[in-house]
């Protein structure tokens, strides 16, 4: 194993912690994104270009996307929630 | 079942697993090796005898189609399951035209800024020749459908980006995509079927395989690449415009509706 891969192999598991300690779905989606593009890294690495093509757009714009798309339907959805994200009584669904 | 019981199952079926885990680790080949039994037998069928260079292609649509086959109606089922899901509730109205929230909703151009703009709308066709390219060359280079597809979906985004809300949804046609995307997983099938008929096997390569590293080497693997595709590019934009509709265009009914 290169020192390249180790480096890039550190700085995923590094990057999934942080998706994983994330508590607040609206930032974990941009922490995903930089774990998607460590990843796709990752791959390029390990000599598969395509697949690392694959997990950029996926990984790093599709799934962030969706993710994002979805807490702010929640937060809009819930009658007497807050409409502006950081409001002090916003709670629960960011 | 109580609490301590799942526990203690969750522990002893995870015990097991790392056991069996650890076992198999030590019969791996080692990390990174230059030579591998599969690889060498894969590798040389896909070069001597299928004629196509790039022979991840050649294992994923040809020496084990079938698996793909899989992977792709895991795709479709997932996107059929999640448009479901994301269809207006009972208590919820959409908004057909131009409605007051969709033109609040949906991102007027003066929010964006114009060097992003400008290089969404730059990028765009530049994105569409990439994925397109990406696509028909699975047999030759690094890509294929899936990845050329995923490339595609995504890349029509870029104007959303570019604060054309408008124009991705003029762009991307629910009824022909829908159609799209269960006519190409289905020619996936229909691939196969053909070869069961003419080579004697579902999804055996029946076209002639022609010249190593040409457009048209590899037999089916070009074929099933673009069907996989059209196919992923279809559902996975399919997918994003049914969040978007129930994000932008979605609203909970102020007369019904007690959600």
């Amino acid at each position: 194993m290169t020192a390249l891969v180790a480096t890039a192999l550190t700085l995923v598991a590094l990057a999934g912690t942080a998706v994983v300690l994330t508590a607040e779905p609206g930032r974990q989606a941009v922490t995903l994104s930089v774990f998607g593009l460590l990843l796709s890294v990752l791959f390029v690495l390990l000599g598969a270009p395509d697949v690392a093509l694959s997990q950029l757009a996926v990984g790093s714009a599709a799934l962030p996307l969706m993710v994002l798309l979805t807490v702010d339907k929640i937060r809009r959805g819930h009658p007497g929630a807050p409409t502006r994200p950081g409001d002090p009584g916003d709670r629960g669904d960011r | 079942m109580s609490r301590s019981a799942r526990t203690a199952l969750l522990l002893a079926a995870a015990a097991g697993i790392g056991v069996l885990l650890v076992l198999a680790f030590g019969l791996l080949p080692h990390f990174g090796t230059a030579h591998h039994p599969y690889g060498d037998r894969a590798v040389a069928t896909a070069l001597h005898d299928r004629h196509t260079a790039n022979v991840v292609s050649s294992v994923n649509f040809d020496q084990r189609a079938l698996d793909t086959l899989g992977e792709e109606f895991i795709l479709f089922a997932s996107v059929l399951g999640a448009l479901v899901l994301l269809r207006p509730g009972r208590d919820e109205v959409e908004f057909t035209r131009n409605g007051d929230h969709l033109v609040d909703r949906s991102h007027q151009p003066g929010q964006v800024l114009d060097t992003v703009r400008l290089l969404g709308y730059l990028l765009l066709p530049v994105t569409m020749l990439v994925g397109w390219y990406i696509v028909v060359h699975g047999a030759i280079t690094p890509g294929g459908g899936f990845q050329g597809g995923i490339v595609l979906a995504t890349g029509l985004h870029l104007l959303y980006l570019a604060g054309d809300y408008r124009a991705l949804r003029a762009l991307s046609p629910i009824r022909p995509l829908d159609v799209g995307e269960a006519v190409a997983a289905g020619a996936f099938v229909l691939v196969g079927l053909t070869g069961t008929v003419l080579a004697g096997g579902f999804l055996t390569n029946f076209l002639p395989t022609g010249t190593l590293r040409s457009l048209t080497s590899g037999g089916t693997v070009p074929l099933l690449n673009t069907v996989v595709g059209i196919e992923v590019a279809a559902g996975i934009v399919l997918l994003l415009a049914r969040f978007f509709e129930q994000d932008l265009r979605i609203r909970t009914d102020d007369h019904g509706g007690t959600r």
